[in-house]
């Protein structure tokens, strides 16, 4: 399995709900291919669970990190929530937790976008 | 424990990345390394193969990644070799740098080391880079 990407609203946020492995190739992309959709559509304020993702490689978190810029070029915010233990080292040993906002409870994301 | 040993040449493709995962997992798995380890040791081998096929071989499908592994009763020892222009890990920009953080890229040899207990690359012969990792299997205590 690749990524499988669900959106729905709540309120004026946009939830993306993740799951699969976000890897080089049709995952990353897809990926790529949803924030930027999002974005380009309106979209700011976008929370990302990922709470079903089971692996995320280098190319992965290159596209988070690409996500979370085109949308503030544009005047937005992505804030991740839930975060498996593994993707959470990741982000530690990466420095990224130092960029990106995160949640466990997503009524407490929602609510911080307002 | 004598050391088994497997050898493959690999295509220049992203099957093969996934094929060289499934084939080091399955000799961690034999090594009985943790569901953590394995699933460290799975990253390192992606971010490696990914190196070689992307960066290394560019694709070239007249270019081979050369993948070894090597399991004793203690430890996961795994060379790649790609046939590139070779590599220099110090014009990699530090991706701690608060300057680098936002970078889209740059991130895999980092993780490699993070993940693996020992961490090497070479130039290799005749042509290419070489990554030689090392994963050992953690003692009861």
């Amino acid at each position: 399995m690749s990524v499988k990407l669900t959106t729905r609203q709540v309120g004026d946020v946009t939830v993306v709900d993740a799951a699969g492995r976000i890897t080089l190739g049709e995952g990353a992309s897809m990926f790529r291919d949803t924030i930027r959709d999002l974005a380009a559509a309106g979209h700011k304020k976008l929370l990302l669970n990922l709470a079903e993702i089971s692996y995320i490689d280098s190319s992965g978190i290159g596209e988070l990190v690409s996500g979370f810029t085109t949308v503030a070029n544009q005047g937005g915010v992505v804030k991740l929530l839930s975060l498996t233990k593994r993707v959470q080292d990741l982000l530690q040993i990466t420095k990224l937790y130092t960029v990106f906002e995160v949640f466990d409870d997503e009524a407490k994301a929602v609510q911080s976008f307002k | 424990m004598e050391a088994h040993t497997l050898e493959r040449e690999l295509e220049s493709t992203l099957e093969s990345v996934d094929s060289a995962e499934q084939l080091v997992f399955a000799e961690a798995q034999a090594l009985g390394l943790d569901e953590d380890d394995l699933y460290r040791v799975g990253i390192a081998i992606r971010e490696c193969m990914v190196n070689a096929v992307v960066h290394g071989n560019r694709y070239n499908s007249r270019k081979k990644v050369h993948l070894k592994v090597e399991r004793t009763a203690d430890r996961l020892a795994i060379v790649i070799g790609d046939e590139g222009d070779g590599f220099d890990p110090k014009a990699v920009p530090d991706p701690l740098d608060a300057e680098n953080l936002l970078r889209g890229s740059g991130r895999g040899v980092m993780l490699m080391q993070s993940f693996m207990d020992e961490f090497q690359i070479s130039q290799r012969q005749p042509q290419g880079t070489e990554v030689k990792m090392v994963k050992y299997k953690a003692k009861a205590t």
